[in-house]
């Protein structure tokens, strides 16, 4: 199958290209980039018309939950799967806390067997560090990585034993892979349920202090300079932890950062007459916090937007604040909540870009977020001003919670290809649009 | 719709004066010799209590028996919560059943509000929700304050309210409702149990809040101070090294008071922890006025009842409608 995409803005951060250019894909690799009519359509099975709109890097998550094994009607590798393409990504990273959770090549090779089958969105898993994410023994760690395992984590489950956590960061580091830190001393947070502020004064609700989150970025920073391994920060939600991940940058320590659109757009206050829709883990938190945060997403700091995409079903958030679930769901708002920080030039469009798809590639090490020739060709291509609305209809996870329902947006991924063949296009599932 | 009263943040000064005033009318109903009216014949209330309490649900009970309610009560340990049933179907049920009125204390802050977007018959009346709000003891703490102090109630006070104020749902009524009033307020307790941040905007949004850490300069010539039952479990989250420990620091003895506020009242939701946050000579003796709110108490829960089910006898505006 040969496609081309023709007329559209390339936005390739790899390559700090930025120019309206016809790029041609053949079998499942970019092929060649050529100027705007280098191309004869005739040769092509299919064309793309991408005046007007973007051509970027297929975007990349490094942070999701897809329920799957254990959790199926909160979502599955397949319907998680569709909410990424349509959301624009090419790739998703999925957390291990599933039941059984994923610490053995099984769980991984049946997360890699169902997403091969959907062949929708490329899902790779991230295995545990520790048997069970129970922080007491280490994972086997050599096994996930062979089963296809590109990172590793407890997600959820922060590591406490930091003599577990050094012997882990070692021995990823020989296998080449990074450990992705969920960062909460739960002794502080014991029973929080949102952000300890005045807001939680107010509502009398249990906080979640800052510093629960700050003196574990610490710890995992001194860890990463002794052992010289790389950590990787979990969505980053407080000010302090971004000053020290920026001093540790600044230092030479080998440590990247990814924060989630939420925390880049609300603040506790919208946690309102307790909302469960904005109950999270790290919670919603200041707008100093938020001021800061999106401070890193402008001088670079922040290298990875992930979603956290954390889908609850009705029943588990339809309780009392405190019992209901923490998280929300994220891959198909994660785009236009960035583009928001474009339009009010918080950032350049490569930048987005940059943090949506590049810099996730560099954390983790995937194959991906490049237009390069010869590259694998995952590509998205957006209209970056299209306004939708954020209906729970058009939500094709199978949990609906999110704090963005009903809001209006702006931006959407059109047209996305995923190893060479259209799973998008004209902003629907393209299997279901050819079946119709 | 059914109305509700989810808790005094929503409050305006008339809704506030409003209660007060019925509550007012409802203490003489407790004086006569004969003290059942028919208000609320044919009506029933359900006091659901998921957390143990024996004055407030007794108080509930008596004020709704005074009114001719029908009443039943039903304990954690008796309700299908206990079974796994999840509070919103357990309060959907007792909708179905035909309770006018639910009389709920719920372990977890925001419940009631939870409750109240899905209830369209059935009045909730919040008798406690987790560490938020307790509206009914927050009009009963204000009724005792305006009977000993009249129109200086209406913004000339200043009030300390002592203790574990993080964890106090008294607490949280009080400030919205003197908020309301226009009264000084000054929170005083240990930083554990009372972080400064409680006096920011966003918080409470009163300039006439402050925090004190020290019981001598919080109590410090207010007219009334309101204690917090200190709960005995809370050294296990090792906000108090020991009770002793915080009573060396907060203990409201005859003697600190004395020396400061040699005219304040003292006021005390119960129950009583003797020697913890009180002094067993102030508890019972002539500054306080414990007793005495617990008589109110029955007064302001029939006003309570009688207003979310009798409609708009003195031109309620809005009662929290939802």
């Amino acid at each position: 199958m040969k496609i081309l995409i023709k007329d559209g803005l390339l936005i390739d951060p790899s390559t700090n290209r930025e120019e309206i250019c016809d790029l041609s894909i053949h079998g499942n690799r970019i092929e060649s980039i050529r100027k705007k009519g280098g191309f004869e359509s005739e040769k092509f099975d299919t064309t793309i018309d991408a005046d007007g709109l973007w051509v970027v890097p297929g975007l990349i998550d490094l942070h999701v939950h897809f329920r799957e094994p254990g959790f199926e009607k909160k979502e599955t590798v397949e319907s998680g799967s569709k909410a990424s393409v349509l959301g624009g990504y090419t790739t998703v990273c999925c957390m291990p806390n599933t039941v059984p959770v994923n610490d053995t090549a099984i769980v991984t090779s049946y997360i890699l067997e169902k997403s091969r089958e959907i062949n929708l969105a490329r899902v790779l898993p991230i295995g545990a560090v520790s048997k069970g994410s129970l922080g007491k023994e280490l994972a086997p760690l050599t096994e996930l990585r062979e089963a296809g395992c590109i990172a590793f984590s407890d997600d959820g489950e922060p590591i406490y034993d930091s003599g577990l956590m050094r012997r882990a960061l070692e021995w990823c580091k020989m296998l080449g892979a990074v450990i992705s830190c969920h960062e909460e001393d739960k002794c502080l947070t014991r029973g929080g349920a949102m952000n300890e502020s005045p807001v939680s004064a107010r509502l009398g609700l249990p906080g979640m202090p800052t510093v629960a989150e700050d003196v574990m970025v610490a710890r995992d920073i001194e860890l990463a300079r002794y052992t010289k391994c790389r950590v990787h920060i979990c969505h980053v939600s407080t000010a302090r932890s971004l000053e020290l991940i920026r001093r540790a940058k600044y230092d030479g320590i080998d440590i990247t950062c990814e924060v989630t659109p939420h925390h880049l757009h609300l603040t506790d206050e919208d946690v309102g007459e307790y909302d469960t829709k904005s109950k999270m883990s790290p919670p919603l938190r200041s707008e100093e916090d938020v001021i800061a945060l999106r401070e890193g997403l402008r001088e670079g700091t922040i290298d990875a937007i992930a979603s956290d995409h954390a889908p609850h079903d009705h029943d588990t958030k339809c309780v009392e604040f405190c019992k209901a679930s923490f998280g929300i769901i994220g891959l198909q708002t994660n785009l236009p909540l960035i583009l928001d920080f474009v339009r009010d030039r918080t950032i350049s469009a490569m930048r987005a870009i940059d943090i949506l798809s590049t810099g996730p590639a560099k954390v983790f090490g995937i194959n991906g977020g490049t237009l390069k020739e010869g590259a694998l060709a995952d590509i998205a291509i957006l209209d970056p001003d299209k306004e939708w609305i954020f209906g729970s209809d058009q939500i094709v996870s199978k949990s609906k919670n999110s704090p963005f329902i009903g809001k209006s947006m702006k931006g959407v991924a059109e047209h996305v290809i995923v190893d060479g063949s259209i799973k998008v296009s004209d902003g629907a599932l393209y299997a279901e649009k050819i079946k119709r | 719709m059914a109305k509700h009263l989810l808790g005094l943040e929503n409050f305006t000064k008339a809704e506030l004066v409003n209660y007060l005033d019925n509550a007012e009318g409802f203490v003489e109903v407790s004086s006569r010799e004969i003290k059942k009216v028919p208000s609320l014949r044919g009506k029933t209330i359900v006091n659901l209590f998921l957390e143990p309490s024996t004055r407030t649900r007794t108080s509930f009970e008596i004020a709704a028996k005074r009114l001719s309610a029908d009443t039943i009560n039903i304990s954690g340990s008796d309700s299908s919560v206990n079974k796994g049933e999840n509070l919103l179907d357990t309060t959907q049920t007792l909708e179905a059943l035909a309770a006018s009125v639910l009389v709920l204390r719920h372990r977890e802050s925001g419940a009631h509000r939870f409750l109240a977007t899905h209830l369209k018959n059935t009045s909730i009346v919040n008798a406690g929700d987790g560490t938020h709000e307790h509206p009914t003891q927050g009009l009963i703490d204000c009724l005792t304050l305006r009977q000993i102090y009249g129109d200086r109630f209406y913004g000339g006070l200043t009030i300390a309210i002592v203790g574990d104020v993080l964890h106090s749902r008294v607490a949280r009524s009080n400030i919205f409702a003197h908020r309301l009033l226009g009264n000084k307020i000054r929170l005083v307790g240990p930083p554990t149990l009372l972080p400064d941040y409680y006096v920011e905007k966003s918080a409470f949004d009163y300039p006439n809040l402050t925090v004190h850490h020290s019981l001598k300069d919080g109590i410090e010539g207010v007219d009334a101070i309101i204690a917090l039952r200190m709960q005995l479990e809370r050294q296990d989250g090792f906000f108090v090294p020991s009770l002793k420990e915080y009573s060396k620091n907060f203990c409201l003895t005859e003697n600190i008071i004395k020396a400061t506020c040699p005219k304040a009242v003292l006021l005390h939701p119960g129950p009583v922890n003797r020697g913890v946050e009180v002094a067993s000579d102030v508890a019972y003796g002539t500054r306080s006025y414990v007793n005495r709110q617990v008589t109110i108490g029955i007064a302001v829960r029939m006003a309570v009842l009688f207003l979310l089910t009798s409609g708009t006898k003195e031109k309620l505006t809005t009662v929290n409608e939802s």
